[in-house]
């Protein structure tokens, strides 16, 4: 650790690089837009695509460099699995991006270019919460990520539905931020300080009273919970991503996955780990929870982002399994297997987000919003490519081999079950016969794409090089990564491995 | 030297041609796609030829095995080998698929690049099924050939097509998910690996066998379909269409009479032994109360269905009775029933292609307008109902054998699916073909042209093949059976 009369050393800043680099050109690019002056504003774009893929490129680097530095008195860490989060992350809002923008544009949102500038600012705040060693650091990097949310939300001021939506996320998610700052401020009562590693030596130590920390256990996790979006406080998710302009709920439902992803690692695992007998129950009742109301509820929907709205809420009940079952009576040795289940689930999941959403913004774009599944009908007939990738992805989400959704799964029920305990077998299957009340409304949107004829006259869909590109290559990976998950898996279970050294 | 991997040139040639096939999408490319398709799948027969002419006999070992590691992480292994038990549905599953391919040339006129596209991806998928020796590559197969079948079933299916997609997805698929939890304790219990012949190795509790033994099941039986899971079946066959029908009698159902034999049977001897009674008994009805639900079907392609409910009771009847002639006899029946259900289904496509109904009081001496066509379909129905000299004969015969030999009253009931079988099968050929020529619609009937008499001369030959000389059949599996059978009786508590 860094000797704390220092101020700011050379490896303090080597370590926040990739942060420092986003600001400046989240920076940049707002000043660029000043003197953009195309309605789809390329200047803009093209700079923000290179920010992101310069700082997927730098945090990849950082990544397979596989080493782990603390800065600031251990306020940041940069570690290997947070840089291929960060990474990922990145790649997630540089897709975004080129799904979003044409979407943006016709809907008059790229007025200022603020798209761009949030979306690199909320980037910025994934990237501090993954880099957060600090419970602080956590929460500020929180707090930049939704406050530019809650503006993007709102991005189209015509629209009732994106303002009623903007306020629903907002107040919901103040008071979330509230539950979160209390737990901490609980925690910090008992232990004394809100740096990761000392918070963990401090519960480790057992000299603390449990009752105090298990109160403020309950906070955090309720925080965390509101950010996975995991049942009961799955409210905003639906209506968010509903009454949100669909580029915004993909930004929203993206990449903010992989930072919920972290905090979870960073705030539970890290350091609270010998609290996780307690957690890991709150955990497991979130899961059956989300299992249960994301699925009969998606089951109901006749709107399509609603439906993975509430897919997505069953979604990370299967994440929530994985991370509840990494300590099984008393022993971590699976720990690092179960944690790198959720984070291969996860990475996987905005893989296939990015793309069902990139269709849907595709599709909206020919004068209506496209959202309803019913008008999905026959779009095998006018075009069988996309009709073919969204199959690709739903199916992946419901979790048929060979697709990557399935692999996802897979890990998932093999953590649960590498316990050995009956009650974690009973989740598997409990899981499992979710999932099947899911494969209903996934196939469901195919059978609309391949089986019903379409509505009225309809036009070929039609695109830009780099949309149907990006499209092609995001599909294909939800199958080529099904087939060969080997590398994928490998870097997850190697990155959280690093962890527990 | 390398050898040539003829396995997995069996399963991917078709699936890169079907993927292939699937970018032709242009209105104008339909006859090239039918060439193309075509051509595709008699080559993919061809390659599996020598899956067959290169088998060891009188060993029980895996051969012409292919092993690579696949997914490190869960030490998955693409690993391929064929034995005595599913040697034969390689080469039927490819077999079928030309044959499948033929019966759709004129029929398919919407969508027909996905249409073949779907069936070739079907069949590479289906053999690897048959050929993986590793539990996770098997599930992959397993579950990736409900997406094809799927749409089949919805694009180009009757009526009520959406209905029955949902059924036949959702029934596989839950069987298939308990399946998976299974597959992933054996993964545990076996110390990390998902190699299915380290799992017939490995110990389990009496407890844990109970319930892989029925997560197994849930996936197989609904598969299979054994009674009283059967439902969905009639429904599919009925909305279908006729290539659909066909591959799925002929092959699909095999999947899971085939997941018994490979899984429940070797990996959990004690629970199969203990539930023996209970599948017998399931069995017995699947034989004896479809057999007569069969009889009073209005509808031609229930009434076969309904049938292949019946024959595939027959065939894990042989399974649990745990003697060579029941399993050997069980094996014959699933590579008959391959040949005489797509005959059956076949025929009634060609009528239904003519005169759209399956209601078999809508025809009535069809033979004195198509002479050609019911002399083929008369030797399916014979087929179907057991005779002598035909496929369907010898597989019955040695279940009713391997029956007798395990318990007297069990061989008697059995073997009333014999009467059973031939009072509906010839009772519908009766009504639909002879007599009187019953109105105007069978007038106007065409016999049927080049094409379709290629098809069915195709089954023809296969079905008196087989029940002529059945010896190429039963000794591939001779020694394989019996290595099976030596597995089933040594107990694997521990």
């Amino acid at each position: 650790m860094i000797d704390s009369t220092s101020v700011v050393g050379k490896s303090d800043l080597i370590a926040i690089y990739p942060e420092i680099f986003l600001l400046v050109m989240a920076c940049v690019v707002a000043l660029v837009d000043l003197s953009v002056k195309s309605r789809l504003r390329t200047g803009t774009y093209v700079l923000a695509v290179l920010t992101t893929a310069g700082a997927a490129l730098l945090t990849g680097l950082y990544a397979a460099g596989g080493q782990t530095l603390f800065a600031f008195d251990g306020l940041v860490v940069s570690d290997p699995m947070g840089n291929w989060l960060k990474c990922f992350a990145a790649i997630a809002m540089l897709v975004t991006f080129i799904y979003g923008r044409p979407y943006a544009g016709d809907r008059d949102m790229l007025r200022g270019g603020e798209l761009f500038s949030m979306g690199l600012l909320s980037l910025l705040g994934i990237y501090v919460m993954i880099s957060g060693h600090h419970f602080l650091t956590i929460y500020l990097g929180l707090e930049l990520l939704t406050l530019s949310s809650y503006a993007m939300v709102a991005l189209r001021r015509d629209s009732g539905a994106a303002t009623e939506a903007a306020m629903k996320y907002f107040v919901l998610g103040a008071m979330a931020s509230g539950f979160l700052l209390y737990g901490m401020s609980m925690l910090y009562g008992a232990t004394g300080s809100l740096n990761v590693s000392e918070v963990y030596q401090a519960i480790a130590s057992g000299q603390i009273n449990k009752q105090v920390l298990v109160f403020g256990l309950v906070f955090i996790v309720a925080g965390v919970a509101f950010k996975f979006g995991v049942v009961p406080f799955h409210m905003w998710i639906p209506d968010v991503y509903q009454g949100a302009p669909t580029a915004v709920a993909l930004i929203v439902g993206g990449a903010p996955k992989l930072a919920a992803f972290a905090m979870a690692i960073r705030l539970l695992v890290e350091g609270m780990l010998p609290l996780s007998f307690d957690w890991q129950q709150m955990l497991i009742l979130l899961a059956i929870a989300s299992l249960l109301v994301g699925n009969l509820a998606a089951v109901a929907q006749t709107n399509i982002k609603r439906m993975l709205a509430y897919s997505t809420i069953a979604q990370m009940g299967f994440v929530m399994l994985a991370l509840a079952s990494g300590v099984f009576g008393g022993n971590a040795s699976m720990a690092p297997d179960a944690y790198g289940a959720a984070m291969f689930y996860m990475v996987t999941y905005v893989l296939t987000t990015l793309a069902s959403f990139g269709i849907i913004l595709l599709l909206a774009r020919e004068g209506f919003e496209h959202e309803e599944i019913a008008d999905f009908a026959g779009l095998n007939q006018r075009s069988p490519l996309y009709a073919g990738v969204m199959t690709i992805c739903l199916l992946s989400l419901a979790g048929i081999p060979p697709l990557v959704g399935f692999q996802a799964k897979l890990t998932v029920i093999q953590a649960l079950l590498a316990s050995g305990s009956s009650f974690y077998i009973g989740l598997a299957v409990f899981a499992v016969i979710m999932s099947l009340i899911g494969a209903f409304y996934y196939i469901r949107v195919i059978k609309v794409m391949y089986f019903d004829q379409p509505a009225e006259v309809t036009h070929p869909v039609r695109a830009g090089f780099d949309v149907r590109a990006t499209l092609c290559v995001n599909g294909l990976l939800v199958l080529v990564l099904g087939v060969m998950p080997g590398g994928l898996l490998a870097l997850c279970y190697g990155a959280v491995q690093t962890l527990f050294r | 030297m390398v050898a040539t991997p003829w396995l997995s040139l069996s399963i991917w040639l078709p699936i890169a041609i079907g993927a292939f096939l699937l970018l032709l999408s242009k209105p104008g490319q339909a006859q090239m796609v039918r060439w193309i398709a075509l051509l595709g799948s008699l080559v993919s027969f061809l390659v599996t030829l020598p899956v067959y002419t290169n088998f060891q006999l009188g060993t029980a070992q895996m051969q012409l095995e292919e092993k690579r590691l696949w997914i490190e992480t869960f030490n998955v292994f693409y690993h391929l080998g064929v034995d005595g038990l599913s040697l034969w549905f390689v080469l039927l599953t490819a077999f079928i698929t030309i044959i499948v391919v033929i019966a759709g040339w004129e029929v398919i006129q919407d969508r027909v690049n996905q249409y073949f596209g779907a069936f070739l991806i079907l069949s590479g998928l289906m053999i690897g099924v048959f050929s993986a020796l590793d539990g996770l590559l098997f599930y992959v197969f397993f579950e990736a050939t409900l997406i094809p079948m799927y749409l089949i079933i919805g694009i180009w299916g009757g009526p009520n097509k959406i209905y029955a997609a949902f059924k036949f997805f959702l029934y596989t698929l839950l069987g298939s998910l308990l399946t998976l939890v299974a597959f992933v304790y054996l993964f545990n219990a076996s110390g990390g690996s998902f190699d299915i012949q380290t799992w017939h190795q490995t110990p389990l509790g009496a407890t844990a066998q109970t319930l892989i033994f029925f997560a197994l099941f849930a996936a197989f039986a609904v598969k299979v379909p054994m009674w009283p899971v059967h439902t969905w079946l009639p429904d599919v066959h009925v909305e279908a269409p006729t290539g659909g029908s066909a591959v799925l009698a002929a092959i699909m159902l095999k999947l899971g009479a085939y997941g018994f034999l490979r899984f429940s049977l070797p990996i959990v001897p004690d629970a199969a032994r203990e539930w023996s009674g209970l599948m017998i008994g399931l069995s017995l009805v699947a034989v004896v109360y479809v057999g007569l639900v069969a009889l009073v079907q209005k509808d031609m392609k229930k009434l076969v269905a309904y049938s292949s409910v019946a024959h595939m009771g027959f065939v894990t009847l042989g399974f649990f009775m745990f003697n060579s002639l029941g399993v050997a006899g069980g094996i014959v029946q699933m590579i008959a029933h391959g040949f005489v259900s797509a005959g059956m289904f076949l025929c009634i496509g060609v009528l239904y292609d003519r005169v759209h109904s399956r209601d078999i009081a809508a025809y009535g001496g069809v033979v004195n307008t198509m002479p050609k066509f019911a002399a083929f379909a008369l030797l399916f129905t014979m087929a179907n109902c057991g005779l002598p000299g035909t496929a369907g004969f010898n597989g019955e015969w040695m279940v009713i054998l391997g029956a007798v030999k395990f318990h007297f009253s069990i061989g008697v009931l059995a073997a009333t699916a014999l009467i059973l079988g031939a009072a509906y099968s010839l009772w519908m050929y009766k009504r639909v073909y002879l007599g009187e020529v019953a109105n105007d619609h069978v007038r106007d009937l065409q016999d049927i042209n080049g094409r379709e008499f290629l098809m069915l001369a195709l089954l023809t030959a296969a079905v008196l093949y087989m029940g002529i000389y059945p010896k190429p059949f039963t000794d591939v599996m001779d020694a394989s059976v019996i290595e099976l059978l030596r597995h089933v009786a040594v107990s694997k508590l521990n």
